[in-house]
């Protein structure tokens, strides 16, 4: 009742606000002034809609807080339960090997993008969701993969299968280099020092004519060989594609055995309390260095693919917003937690896409969308998974002795 | 002295003109435990600081004997070099690892007693599994030592308080200590927990051959169990002895309750 009451004065409050501009227009040719009554209609039902809706579920957030975490959710059962886990993934994977199938060169372009950041993300991940080092230059190592790649190709015509790798390798080596320096902050310095970080390797590629042939970038880059042969540039896509599919898998693999082993245990300590996390006995500084490396190795590896699929490279694409793109997808899907950081990435990447039909209203959209998501789920799409962490084998094991 | 497990020697910590420690001495023998009490402020907290290298200390000696090992001077070492060396601790106001359930709590004080690395964790070969069944066994026997195997998986932000302080010291223990240092572990207890922290305390030091160092302000519970008290005030040591001597020494009440 109150609610209602609220929404009331709230919807009456926009009416009056709004009536200059909604309702009253001057009409300077026939010296008349029209008043167009039924968009103060829609005004003021549109606000005690929007209104209710808002107080209606914060009421709820307040109260449920509590009882959503106590129940297995879905997407629990859904990771951990072998019984589902299976089917799903087998369902996922067939969906992802026929997609190119049905849909057009269009989409299958923006479905690589959002894989690109499904891994990015999954990359940033390890360095700001477990280890909790705020990185905001995490596009620097995604421009030294993707600069490695198109340097040596055009210098030594390496092969797309040598620089892979060797992209990965460099993107550890930089992850390393900016870790150093950055060992004995944390928080906001942290991520000051990474930003400049970021932005030194994107000044450096931008000016430094000789080396990275400046803003006008580097064209013609390979295309990828499929065991020696050449592949033209439309089946190139496809073949990008199903290289993007292996390395999500890839990813997914390598990360969720990191983060439940030993060394994933020391971030996720580091994370939370970094004294205590020493004085039990964790090296801060080798564990810093390995989720800095780690993280970047992938995006060094995304970086390599990012040049194939593009054939042409510039700074433009290594700026800032990326950085923090790839972070927002980090936050929205859930600090830590790998199915979250995939849904985000899909629907950070994708939504604008789809959203084309809207037009001018799409970032307006896009904007409001992330704002609601952090009120109203500030944990993220799907909170860490690393909750649900069960030894129930061993609670067996301890009770059968 | 060959049973000394920790020597001390004038340690000193200033911070710019403050001497928060002032050339303290204490040891602490193989077995024993070991009460280090004073007025609030007096410096205590900082000792524990400086001797698991939180703190550098700005003069004097801490020596670690382990038993069977050679003495070995361990000023300025990193907290987690020292804690390797078999120095564990707790802290005065928690610090658990809040979103970690309370067993990973326990299984992250295995760390520097275990080895697997990155190639590792990938591959999971059969000598990482069996390094992480152990740890898990091994957390698990701990918890069950300080009676937390109901809140096994329970994150361990949501455990009671008196939990909370259990789960560190199960923590301190998976490392393996040969010196278990507590800071105020009975701080906010009622009078049963605190009781109960008492049983815990005597029975590690039988079950685990332990020597403990302990700060606390609950004279009962320092009285019951301590086999030797020091006490310090403004930085400097003013007493020390068994817990008869230290209550009837002049200086102590004085430094307690003021002059008259």
């Amino acid at each position: 009742m109150k609610n209602l009451k609220q929404s009331i004065l709230i919807s009456l409050w926009f009416i009056f606000l709004t009536f200059p501009l909604m309702v009253i227009r001057v009409n300077t040719v026939e010296q008349e002034v029209e008043w167009r009554w039924i968009n103060m209609a829609f005004i003021g039902v549109g606000a005690f809609i929007c209104s209710y809706i808002w107080r209606y579920l914060m009421a709820r957030k307040e109260k449920g807080g509590n009882e959503e975490e106590s129940k297995t959710s879905w997407h629990q059962t859904l990771t951990m339960d072998k019984r589902y886990a299976i089917p799903a993934a087998a369902l996922i994977l067939t969906l992802a090997i026929i997609f190119p199938n049905i849909v057009s060169e269009y989409r299958i372009n923006t479905m690589i993008s959002a894989l690109i950041y499904v891994v990015l993300g999954l990359g940033l991940n390890i360095v700001v969701g477990l280890a909790g080092l705020l990185d905001l230059g995490y596009v620097a190592f995604y421009a030294v993969g993707a600069y490695s790649y198109a340097l040596l190709n055009h210098h030594f015509g390496l092969s797309f299968w040598a620089c892979l790798p060797l992209g990965a390798l460099l993107g550890a080596f930089f992850g390393i280099l900016l870790g150093i320096p950055v060992l004995r902050l944390r928080g906001d310095y942290l991520a000051i020092v990474t930003l400049g970080f970021g932005e030194i390797i994107r000044l450096i590629l931008e000016n430094w004519n000789e080396f990275s042939f400046g803003p006008s970038g580097i064209a013609n880059i390979s295309n990828p060989t499929f065991f020696g042969q050449e592949i033209s540039r439309s089946s190139g896509i496809l073949f990008i594609y199903y290289l993007m599919i292996a390395l999500v898998i890839f990813t997914i693999f390598v990360v969720n055995r990191l983060q439940n082993s030993r060394l994933g245990r020391s971030w996720v300590a580091l994370r939370e309390d970094e004294i205590a996390c020493q004085a039990m006995g964790i090296d801060r500084m080798k564990t810093k260095l390995a989720a800095f490396a780690l993280g970047a190795t992938w995006a060094g590896m995304v970086g390599v693919i990012f040049a194939a699929k593009t054939s042409f490279i510039n700074p433009a694409s290594f700026t800032f917003l990326e950085s923090a793109i790839i972070l927002s997808i980090v936050v929205l899907g859930g600090m830590g937690s790998i199915l979250g950081v995939i849904l985000a990435a899909f629907v950070l990447i994708l939504l604008p896409e789809e959203l084309r039909a809207f037009s001018e209203y799409r970032m307006l959209i896009f904007g409001a969308s992330m704002v609601l998501m952090m009120v109203f789920r500030p944990q993220g799409i799907i909170a860490n998974v690393r909750r649900s962490y069960e030894y129930h084998g061993l609670d067996g094991a301890e009770e059968a002795k | 002295m060959a049973d000394k497990v920790l020597d001390v020697k004038a340690l000193t910590k200033t911070f710019g003109g403050l001497k928060a420690v002032d050339s303290v001495d204490l040891d602490v023998k193989k077995g024993e435990i070991v009460a280090l009490i004073g007025p609030n402020g007096a410096g205590k907290t900082t000792f524990f600081n400086c001797i698991t290298g939180i703190y550098t200390p700005t003069g004097g000696d801490v020596m670690i004997i382990p038993p069977g090992d050679a003495p070995e001077r361990i000023n300025g070492l990193k907290p987690n070099k020292i804690t390797a060396k078999g120095m564990a601790r707790t802290f005065q106001n928690i610090r658990l690892f809040g979103n970690m359930t309370a067993l990973e709590n326990v299984m992250v004080g295995c760390h520097c007693r275990t080895k697997a690395n990155i190639i590792g964790a990938i591959f999971r070969g059969p000598s990482t599994l069996r390094e992480e069944r152990e740890t898990i066994q091994k957390s698990y026997d701990l918890l069950k030592e300080v009676g937390l195997t109901e809140f096994v998986n329970e994150q361990a932000k949501n455990l009671p308080y008196g939990a909370q302080r259990r789960l560190e010291i199960a923590r301190a223990m998976a490392t393996d200590p040969f010196l278990l240092l507590l800071d105020e572990p009975a701080a906010g207890m009622n009078p049963q927990e605190t009781r109960d922290l008492d049983e815990l305390i005597t029975k590690l030091r039988v079950d685990y051959e332990l020597s403990i160092l302990l700060i606390e302000h609950d004279m009962k519970l320092v009285m019951n169990i301590s086999d030797r008290i020091f006490v310090v005030d403004y930085g400097k040591k003013i007493a020390e002895g068994t817990p008869q001597e230290i209550k009837d020494n002049p200086a102590v009440i004085k430094a307690y309750l003021g002059e008259d």
